[in-house]
């Protein structure tokens, strides 16, 4: 049976660098030695498999998985969706897609959260959903709100959701943030600064999606994740041959 | 012009940020929204083997503890086979083999329970020594840092281990081994996970 090979490798890059001075808390955060490369070995081209058991139909909906009956939180109501893909452009079923956000006025429901915006009662600010057949997904929510982070004195994130993926690989693990097109603070925050490349942050801006939208109720933003991809030469061969 | 590759590039990771624990592990931010969180049961009821828990503490630059670190595990069972369908041979019921820890937020700490994992294959016909493979993500931390865990009674495997012996700096070797006790007849072995300075723990590009 012919089996995908190995990941290519990550382009270190394009993906930001551990210590950025402008991103405070990455400076004590930072190893300072170099990565060792590892070559794929069963550790890494395996990884975790989930499935509908793990999850509930409701989850991926925002607007009501922590909402009071008959209530909805408050906000601009959007979907989020697109699809799950490697870097051969195949899409990848069944990934688990998880994300996080703050509410419209910009406040965590967290316990370290403190920002004075208030919490929604009707809004937990979490989802997640496998990814059908074709590696699409979509959530349902609300738009988050800005909201001011100490850096410098003062900084405000972008809107932004968080986005964690999972592959089928434990080397295709990712966590990521979603920002929204148009929006003038992008560009100025020092977490998204710290990927070098003006392409890449590009890559991380949901464009406004009208016709995805549903007239009259929610309007909507696309955003594809694409995870690493494999070679296709037999794994085995790869393994004994070099 | 050559043609184009018609690659796409890898979407660039983000920061997980101090909330992750809303999306990941909600309980911990605070709040009960799903039947079930993901990851707390790394091991199952069904799983052979020898029960072990693991316990450490993550320490920054300037030595302190990181109090908002989330951790995934991912391990072979004690047959040394991961629950995946690209791994040939057969997992017990209820054995995923992957978890996820987050620390106190007071203290640091963090230490899950699992069962110790088998020997795994390596690369070339070679055999690694029993390990689990952690994944660190928190505020700061701008791509995730991928470690193994390996375990101080297993001398003689871990010397010839093909991973530990890519690490050119023998004495950056002991930052991957775990010290075993035993706690009321509990196996707990303690890995302290040092992001940057001295005995910084050795992270891989995978
Ligand atoms: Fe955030």
């Amino acid at each position: 049976m012919k089996k995908p090979g190995e990941f290519y490798q990550r382009d270190r890059e394009w993906h930001p660098p551990a210590y950025d001075k402008d991103y405070k808390t990455s400076v004590a955060r930072s190893p300072k030695n170099a990565l060792i490369s590892l070559q794929n070995s069963m550790s890494e081209i395996t990884g975790p498999v989930f499935g509908h058991n793990d999850i509930d139909a409701i989850d991926n909906d925002l607007l009501s998985n922590y909402a009071q009956d008959g209530q909805s939180p408050i906000g601009e109501r959007i979907i989020l969706h697109g699809r799950v893909l490697d870097e051969n452009a195949r899409p990848l079923p069944n990934t688990l897609v998880e994300i996080w956000q703050a509410n419209a006025g910009g406040r965590y429901r967290h316990k370290k959260d403190t920002y004075l915006a208030p919490i929604d009662p009707n809004f937990g600010g979490c989802g997640r959903t496998l990814t059908d057949e074709n590696g699409y997904y979509y959530f349902r929510t609300v738009k988050p709100g800005a909201y001011p982070w100490r850096n410098w004195v003062n900084n405000w994130r972008p809107a932004h959701i968080h986005m964690s993926v999972f592959g089928t690989a434990f080397a295709q693990r990712l966590i990521t943030q979603v920002y929204f097109e148009g929006d003038p603070l992008i560009h100025k925050c020092p977490i998204v600064n710290t990927i070098p490349d003006p392409d890449a942050i590009e890559r991380l801006i949901a464009p406004l999606d009208l016709n995805a939208t549903i007239p009259l109720d929610t309007i909507a933003y696309k955003f594809d994740v694409v995870l690493r991809g494999r070679r296709s030469t037999l794994f085995e061969n790869r393994l004994e041959g070099n | 012009m050559p043609q184009s590759l018609d690659y796409l590039k890898e979407t660039p990771s983000q920061t997980a940020g101090p909330y992750v624990h809303i999306g990941l592990a909600p309980g911990a931010a605070g709040f009960d929204i799903y039947r079930e969180e993901l990851g707390w049961d790394i091991a199952g009821p069904n799983a052979k083997g020898d029960r072990i828990r693991v316990e450490g503490i993550v320490i920054d630059g300037t030595g302190s503890p990181v109090k908002d670190v989330l951790i995934e595990a991912w391990q072979a069972n004690s047959e040394g086979v991961y629950a995946h369908p690209e791994h040939p041979g057969d997992v017990e019921d209820g054995f995923r083999g992957w978890g996820r820890v987050i620390t106190n937020f007071e203290t640091g700490e963090w230490g899950f329970d699992t069962v110790k994992p088998g020997a795994v294959p390596g690369r070339s016909g070679t055999l690694m020594a029993p390990h689990i493979n952690l994944w660190v993500v928190a505020r700061g931390i701008n791509v995730g840092l991928n470690t193994r865990l390996y375990f101080s009674d297993e001398e003689a495997a871990n010397s010839n281990d093909p991973v530990i012996n890519l690490i050119e700096w023998e004495n950056r070797r002991k930052t991957l081994i775990a010290q075993r006790t035993e706690r009321d007849g509990q196996i707990v072995y303690r890995f302290d996970i040092r992001l940057q300075g001295e005995d910084e723990t050795v992270f891989f590009d995978i």
